[in-house]
């Protein structure tokens, strides 16, 4: 019940459970937005109702609730955004208003007209703001309207990829397509000539069709190199609008923000006001009003151009709690109830630091991050750490299903400082036991100590820029390879002479071999490394080339972290290791040589997902980097091509199928 | 002071380390093994003129070289190790004591007698050491010394070691590889496999015996293995068969490759030969060491108990949500398994034969135990003829030296099918009632969701003596599924879900089960590793005896 845990960084929100709100809640969303919203309403004394999915039945927003009603079977447009059933679900509990997290239904104007209809409040903006916004094309002309700045491209839908080629040339390459209905970066695509228009078109669409049951699309102007800086606004239904600062989320991958931070280091005050102040007014454009989120795009000389505003409560919105020390969950609920905003603008502050990272069961070595699915064997939060705060919504045992965002949690660090709270961050990632999925951790942990992060020159191409040939996880110095080799010769020798160590009484008894020294050999990135280990009580001493490494610590085998002290200080790294007697590693050479299955040949889904096409038969001449199928995971469509000239072999999956990370897909000749 | 904190790998720790540590170059090694270097030409001497302490000196030095430089070379390229190298990965450094070094054929015919057809030791290394301290008896078969072949002389050197382990009560450990029979010595060879065979008879139940097929091992020779405990195989270049290709082509008329017929995949997937495979022979031998610390000498030993780290009061969250709520949708048993053990280390017996159902070792509060479960993942996790061999072999042994059993059920109940029915599913499903039924030590049992039919009764029910039974609140304990009750029970009854649902609120629950003691309680998932460790405190002392017999007689 407990683990759901949004330590929050002081809030200086005051909760009275008797300022009249609404006595029953209904969360229409799933994971960590809902266990959050929760958390709030349980806080202002509100009742709470989760709607779920079959496969969620006993997920955490669930136990957390006061009561669940189950909305359908997985498929998310079968529960989560079926809204009869969500409708029902009201009627059935009787909850007087609806908060709809983010995704889903949050900015489904449909939805929001049928909570009106039915006299259910909406804990967001007004049906109008909705639609205004969510169009981006009638978004932009209203933002135009009201004197925000804007990217300059096509207002209009755009009809086909031919069209779609004749207005980039207008506007000139590079050109954004994205879908009008979209957002959180899916069906969007960046194209730099002709071909790339028309290929990017059609993912668009596709995409867009899928993820949003929308597939217009529109063009703009692509602004290269830039950050991306969103003002969270906050706005109730009497005319009131205050700008609650920035949140810098410029690390991305495929447009979809990994480390998020608060406040940024690039604007300076006039910008910030700049933008808070056009934030603001675009908002009254709009009679908008709960929280939202005005995001632009800022070039290197601090232009800002306005790209879209969310009308609901973003992923990244606590590292907003953190500085500014509101509740926003309990502004959305006090403003839909009606209540005036109680800040004035100039009682928004920027109190410290907060930094957020996502952390996603993905894959960090495939495109900074292709979906993983399992089942977390092992979960534990860093949350004994102080100013840490881990919004999630799973908890050991939880699966990571294809079915749903491959969010495993957002951690939240915070300090008086950027500094403290980057700390503070490097000490969390390292502190975070995941297993059973893998996770992108060490892509986290290596960003946030990145120079260019550290010093703040960062731009959505950050990624890109800095691994241009994909991430390959942590470079070593030599003095961390020196520790992380003690370390593992030393964990080793201490697994050793566990292991000699019987208990009770023996009948033959125990002749344990009397090593007081170790020769060992441990594999590290290909290269071997020869070994001395001697040990004094739980103190080891390594010794690697010549140098002399003491490594000390309680070698309690059984748990995940194992705290342990190297010549004074360190940190957490994962890596694989291979830790071998001398006599074996010697007698290694002789053993054969296993021979890795021809991949060329072969076409393995990447990931898990549903093949949305396949566009081969048996028998069929494919060429080198041809599509061959479409496999789609998290609404992400990826495809797949031939790694070579041949002729298919065999087809091994159907337009409709699941299938698992490393399936055979297609077979070559 | 700072602290560095270390991730350890979920399942053991450095333990997929061990497999393929491939090509790594040049490690310079010093130790006993550069002895055999010098020996380049050891083995042309003449005797005559050297006192006795030199040809001491000489034999010992033949016998460390086994078939000489050429013949080491040639079994290094088949990327196979030595017979002495093995020993020397298998056992702690410096613990070997060997036997029999001077022991050479005696064999006259076709040329045999002649010096250079002897080698000191002949075909095969034998003695004890130490595994972790622990005492063990070991034979390791030297290719390089006529193909390993099995003269009278070599099958003597087995049965010594054989028969000092039995009185001592240590387990004896075979490391095979060998072509066959010394054909020079006709049924003197036969012979010598018939008293090692009627060691490992006699042997059965009273000491450990492990088997680690390195090599070729053929004809009459693989059924020392079959008779012992646990055979197992390494990959590509181990191979199990009574006849080889050549022959099955003339007498079959079948194609068949040597992998094919009896390789580890062939015996560990299809025939349920052997009880696991392995990468390769360093890979075999480092597991083997891991593998012998969960045995007890003898039957006359408890089940050890190393040092633990893992708290016995662990609670295991996961577990709570692992059943699904569709009481026909699958998941995984490992997971449980792996979460209540200690250090989610469970080394599993047959892992890839009969998967639908899951056996193997672990520990729990540092005590060896052994577990079976059903595994709902595979067909189900229903008993068919092969998952209940295989389950009722692993419950014999566990049985024979003191280990306890854990069994975790979740079976919809026997396989049905003509197939079953003619393989004959009631002699062997049988057998595994059987192992149940006799089984003296420890047996704690928890039913996670289904128990239906007669497999519940079979998995270690209260009825068979089991001594602490438990239920997870999604337990089901019934004579069939809702559906098949309904129509019998209800037969011609008009409204068919109204009665289901009758059934399922009666039946599909842990109480009636309960209410009659034949479960000892309903638990929390999440508390069953906590429970079971305090169990097996108690049933620590636990004695029962079986009525005296000669033998029991399995339905075999």
């Amino acid at each position: 019940m407990q683990r759901c845990g949004v330590i929050i960084c002081r809030y200086s929100t005051v909760y009275d459970p008797n300022e009249k709100t609404f006595d029953k809640i209904l969360i229409a969303n799933r994971g960590e937005i809902a266990c959050r919203v929760i958390k709030t309403c349980k806080k202002m004394g509100i009742k709470t109702v989760a709607v779920h999915s079959d496969v969620d039945s006993s997920a955490v927003h669930v136990k957390m609730a006061d009561e669940a009603v189950c909305v359908g079977p997985a498929p998310t447009s079968k529960s989560y955004l079926n809204m009869d059933a969500i409708m029902n679900a009201i009627k059935q509990t009787g909850a007087q208003a609806v908060h709809p997290g983010y995704g889903f239904l949050s900015e489904n104007k449909e939805f929001a007209k049928r909570l009106e209809a039915e006299g259910v409040t909406f804990i967001g903006p007004d049906t109008h703001a909705i639609q205004a916004m969510g169009d981006k094309i009638e978004s932009k002309l209203i933002a135009k309207a009201a004197k925000v700045n804007t990217i300059p491209g096509f207002d209009g839908v755009v009809k086909d990829a031919e069209e779609a080629v004749k207005i980039a040339g207008e506007i000139g390459y590079p050109v954004m397509i994205k879908a009008s209905a979209g957002g959180g970066g899916k069906g969007m695509r960046i194209a730099w000539n002709d071909e790339e228009t028309r290929e990017g078109f059609r993912f668009s669409s596709q995409e867009a069709a899928s993820s949003f049951g929308d597939d217009r699309l529109l063009i703009e102007k692509f602004i290269d190199n830039p950050r991306h800086i969103e003002i969270q606004v906050l706005a109730d239904k009497h005319g009131n609008a205050l700008w609650l600062n920035e949140r810098e989320c410029s690390i991305q991958r495929r447009n979809q923000k990994v480390v998020e931070e608060a406040p940024s280091t690039f604007l300076d005050p006039d910008t910030r006001r700049a933008m808070g102040e056009q934030a603001v007014s675009l908002a009254k454009a709009v009679k908008y009003s709960s929280a939202g989120t005005v995001e632009f795009l800022v070039d290197t000389k601090k232009n800002f151009y306005f790209l879209e505003m969310n009308t609901r409560l973003q992923v990244e919105h606590p590292i907003t709690e953190c500085i500014t020390g509101l509740d926003l969950v309990q502004q959305m609920i006090l403003i839909a109830k009606g209540y005036k905003l109680q800040q004035k603008q100039s009682d928004i502050p920027i109190n410290g630091w907060a930094i957020e990272s996502r952390v996603y069961a993905e894959d960090p070595y495939k495109s900074f991050g292709l979906p993983s699915i399992g089942r977390l064997s092992q979960y534990q939060e860093p949350l004994d750490l102080p100013n840490v705060r881990v919004d999630s919504g799973i908890q050991e045992g939880s699966d990571i299903s294809i079915y749903y965002d491959p969010m495993i949690s957002k951690l939240v660090t915070y300090g008086k400082t950027r500094e403290e709270a980057l700390k503070k961050m490097e000490e969390a990632l390292d502190n975070y036991v995941i297993r059973g999925v893998t996770h992108n951790i060490p892509l986290l942990r290596e960003i946030i100590v990145h120079p260019r992060f550290v010093s703040g020159d960062i731009s959505t191409k950050f990624l890109p820029e800095v691994y241009p040939d994909g991430f390959k996880g942590h470079m070593l110095t030599a003095g961390e390879r020196r520790e992380l080799l003690a370390t593992a010769a030393a964990l080793y020798v201490a697994a050793q002479l566990r292991s000699q160590k019987f208990l009770g009484d023996l009948r033959v008894s125990i002749v344990p071999a009397e090593s007081r020294q170790w020769e060992l050999c441990v594999e590290l990135d290909q290269g071997v490394h020869m070994l001395g280990v001697s040990r004094s009580g739980n103190n080891y001493t390594v010794e690697i080339d010549g140098e002399k490494v003491e490594v000390s610590g309680e070698w309690n085998l059984a748990s995940a972290l194992l705290p342990i002290t190297i010549n004074g200080k360190h940190r957490n790294l994962q890596f694989k290791l291979r830790v071998l007697s001398k006599l074996a590693a010697y007698l290694s050479k002789h053993m054969p040589e296993k021979i890795p299955e021809d991949t060329s040949s072969i076409l393995r889904s990447p990931m898990p997902g549903s093949v949305v096409a396949v566009s081969v038969k048996p028998g069929d001449n494919v060429a080198e980097g041809q599509e061959i199928c479409v496999i789609e995971a998290m609404k992400m469509q990826n495809s797949m091509t031939a790694a070579k000239t041949a002729k298919v072999k065999s087809v091994h999956c159907k337009a409709g199928d699941t299938v698992g990370e490393g399936d055979l897909l297609v077979e070559l000749e | 002071m700072a602290t560095y904190t270390l991730m350890r790998s979920s399942l053991g720790l450095l333990h997929g380390l061990k497999c393929s540590f491939k090509s790594v170059g040049q490690i310079p090694y010093t130790g006993v093994l550069t002895q055999s270097k010098v020996l380049q030409n050891a083995r042309c001497y003449s005797v005559s003129h050297l006192s006795v302490q030199e040809r001491i000196e000489k034999k010992r030095k033949a016998a460390l070289t086994g078939g000489g430089q050429l013949r080491i070379a040639a079994q290094h390229k088949r990327g196979k190790l030595t017979a002495r190298e093995r020993l020397e990965l298998l056992l702690d450094p410096d613990s070997f004591v060997e036997y029999d070094m001077f022991v050479e054929h005696r064999c006259s015919d076709f040329g045999m007698e002649a010096d250079h057809n002897k080698y000191p030791g002949d075909s095969v290394v034998t003695g004890q050491g130490r595994i972790n301290g622990r005492l063990v008896y070991v034979f390791s078969q030297d290719f390089t010394v006529f193909g390993g072949s099995l003269s009278g002389a070599h099958a003597q050197k087995v049965c010594k070691i054989m028969d000092q382990a039995m009185m001592v009560g240590a387990p004896v450990i075979g490391l095979n590889d060998s072509g066959g029979a010394r054909i020079q010595e006709g049924v003197e060879s036969l012979a010598g496999y018939a008293d090692i065979f009627l060691r490992n008879v006699m042997a059965s139940g009273v000491v450990p015996q492990i088997s680690l097929i390195m090599g070729p091992c053929a004809g009459g020779a693989v059924y020392s293995p079959a008779l012992t405990d646990f055979t197992f195989m390494v990959k590509d270049t181990s191979y199990l068969f009574i006849t080889g290709p050549d022959v099955v082509k003339s007498v079959t008329n079948e194609d068949v490759t040597q992998e094919e017929l009896g390789g580890a995949k062939t015996h560990t997937t299809v025939s349920g030969v052997a009880h696991r495979a392995f990468e390769n022979d360093i890979d075999a031998l480092l597991n083997l060491r891991d593998f012998f610390n969960f045995l007890p000498l003898s039957n006359k030993d408890p089940a050890p108990v190393t040092e633990c780290h893992d708290p016995r009061d662990r609670l295991v969250p996961g577990l709570d949500t692992i059943v699904p709520f569709e009481s026909t949708k699958a998941y995984d048993m490992l997971d449980i398994v792996h979460g209540i053990v200690d250090e989610r280390e469970f080394f599993e017996i047959m892992p890839n034969y009969a998967k639908n159902i899951v056996v193997g070792f672990a520990r729990m509060n540092g005590r060896t135990v052994g577990i079976v479960g059903n595994q709902p993942k595979v067909a189900s996790g229903c008993l068919d003829i092969n998952s209940s061999v295989k389950g009722a072999r692993f419950v014999r042994f566990c049985d024979a030296f003191n280990i306890p059993i854990i069994t975790f059920v979740d079976v919809p109940g026997f396989l049905p099918g003509t197939a079953q029915e003619y393989g004959g599913i009631i002699r062997h499903g049988a057998k595994l009632l059987y192992a149940f039924a006799e089984a003296t030590v420890p047996k704690i049992t928890v039913i996670t969701r289904k128990a239906y039919g007669g497999a519940y009764d079979v998995m270690s029910s209260k009825h068979l003596r089991g001594d602490v039974n438990y239920a997870w609140p999604s337990a089901e304990v019934a004579v069939m599924g809702a559906k098949g009750a309904v129509q019998i029970i209800f037969r011609g009854k008009e409204n068919q879900a109204e009665a289901e649902a009758e059934y399922v609120e009666k039946f599909a629950n842990p109480f009636p089960a309960a209410v009659r003691g034949f479960v000892d309680d309903i638990i929390q998932p999440s508390t069953t590793r906590k429970r079971i460790c305090r169990d097996l405190e108690v049933l620590a002392s636990k004695k029962q005896t079986n009525p005296w017999k000669k033998h029991a007689n399995i339905p075999l």
